[in-house]
């Protein structure tokens, strides 16, 4: 064991634990805000709009994030056509091919989440909102999204560790995140044990950091279901 | 109790010099990396081939041993030799001081230089200033990485990839600049290609003993001195029986690389 040479280059670490918080912070919100609305009209929105959803939905749930990864930075980017369209600019850069597919992916299995939630509101609660007299966004609003964000709070906490540790394959296309800088230590120094133990300590820390946020909200947001004290 | 565990640790003990012993080299496990055309590759059988390939199947019916060759990741394969999962390793690794430090080298078996490549009429000048701000892909770990992030590190944007067909990949997509790599790898596998029409080789050829090693070697565990030795001499006899270079000469423009 020898971890010298891990501390020697411990900012290329710290270069690959910003670009990892970077990239999963940003698609998770990204994916979250597609999520919502999507997650919603997937319950309550026509026909037309439910199907396409169901989609999106499927396909990205269907295939593994690495493939889809692969589709979008090396398979687009063998079109002509791609190349010379207005997005090249962004596509071009292997940042946000990342980006664009972890937002794909992640609001994938968000759509899902949130879709359950709204699904399995109460019947009596809805009943209640309908008789008096609100409208579907006015109970949307008041009654069934608090509660559903709320339920759906313990899955969405496990897929944001999911996206997290699924960032990881970031590194095969040339980013240089936390798995990346493992990667060129491992390659430079012949140490495949120290530099991969490295960094999957530091994802352990930002999980440790991330269950215990989630813990936090939800001792507050299911307040009113723990017993009372005293 | 501690009998048991006693008596298991020197049971696996026994077991570790017993295979220690045990080995006569009648049985080889060579590692490749079959992602290196024309040196090694998987052709569309999906069996391994090319000239290491070639080699290594000739220089086992030299050695009178029975060879198997494992398809292995460039990343990692030290570590993998190291931690015994083959004997040998014949993926174009170029024999240098670094990985002397980790594991034994046979004599070279073919060397050449490397060579930046681009797109054709690109202007692309090979120096600090040339390279200044420029996207320049290289397979990670190679030779031509260490070259080119001692060299050109600090003024060029180095992206490194798993295997050399992911910078083709790149290049042809427009991500990259230009690429290093050894020259024959560029010819045989991009240039001479369709898609590679419209690329070239720019600015000299690299060949810098401190960079890219005194040639290509077989890899081997320091602790296997016997299989250094006995695959020396195979190649050799292979050298002067002309087995070798009936071998190279399968592969066009091969001559000027190969022992003498």
């Amino acid at each position: 064991m020898d971890f010298s040479a891990i501390w020697q280059n411990f900012d290329l670490y710290l270069g690959g634990l910003r670009l990892t918080l970077e990239l999963v912070s940003g698609c998770l919100a990204l994916g979250l805000t597609l999520a919502v609305p999507l997650g919603v009209l997937a319950v309550y929105g026509p026909l037309w709009v439910r199907v396409p959803i169901g989609i999106y939905s499927y396909c990205f749930r269907g295939t593994p994030l690495l493939v889809q990864m692969f589709l979008i930075y090396y398979g687009l980017g063998q079109f002509e056509a791609v190349q010379q369209s207005i997005f090249w600019p962004v596509l071009k850069e292997a940042y946000w091919c990342a980006l664009i597919s972890f937002t794909l992916n992640t609001g994938a299995y968000t759509v899902e989440i949130i879709r359950g939630a709204v699904a399995t509101m109460p019947h009596g609660e809805i009943e209640a909102a309908r008789a008096c007299g609100m409208s579907t966004l006015l109970m949307l609003r008041r009654i069934v999204l608090p509660s559903a964000l709320r339920r759906a709070l313990p899955a969405y906490g496990n897929e944001v560790i999911f996206m997290l540790q699924g960032s990881s394959i970031a590194s095969i296309i040339t980013l240089v995140d936390l798995t990346g800088a493992a990667r060129i230590i491992n390659s430079r120094y012949y140490l495949p044990f120290e530099a991969f133990l490295t960094a999957g300590l530091l994802y352990m820390a930002i999980t440790f950091v991330l269950v215990g946020g989630f813990r936090l909200l939800e001792r507050r947001w299911f307040a009113h279901l723990r017993p009372r004290e005293g | 109790m501690k009998k048991i565990v006693l008596s298991v640790i020197a049971g696996v003990l026994a077991m570790s010099v017993g295979i220690a012993e045990a080995k006569d080299w009648k049985k080889i496990r060579i590692a490749t990396e079959g992602a290196y055309p024309p040196f090694n590759l998987v052709d569309a059988d999906g069996k391994l081939a090319g000239f290491e390939i070639d080699l290594a199947n000739a220089l086992c019916e030299q050695m009178k041993a029975k060879c198997t060759l494992v398809k292995q990741d460039w990343d990692g394969m030290i570590p993998a030799l190291k931690a015994k999962k083959f004997d040998m390793i014949m993926a174009s690794m170029s024999i240098t001081d670094e990985r002397k430090q980790q594991v034994d080298f046979s004599d070279w078996y073919y060397r050449m230089p490397a060579q930046f490549v681009a797109k054709k009429g690109s202007g692309l000048v090979i120096s600090a200033e040339g390279l200044k701000g420029k996207t320049i892909g290289v397979q990670r770990e190679t030779v031509s990485d260490k070259f080119l992030t001692d060299n050109f590190g600090s003024v060029a944007d180095i992206k490194r990839y798993a295997t050399q067909d992911e910078v083709y990949l790149d290049l042809t997509a427009g991500r990259l600049d230009g690429y290093i790599a050894d020259i024959i790898v560029s010819r045989d596998a991009f240039l001479s290609k369709p898609e590679g029409q419209d690329y070239e080789f720019v600015g000299p050829q690299f060949s810098d003993e401190k960079w890219f090693g005194e040639g290509i070697g077989a890899a081997i565990r320091k602790e296997d001195k016997d299989l250094t030795e006995k695959f020396n001499k195979a190649l050799a006899e292979l050298v002067a029986n002309g087995k070798y270079k009936e071998i190279a000469a399968k592969y066009p423009d091969f001559d000027a690389y190969i022992r003498k």
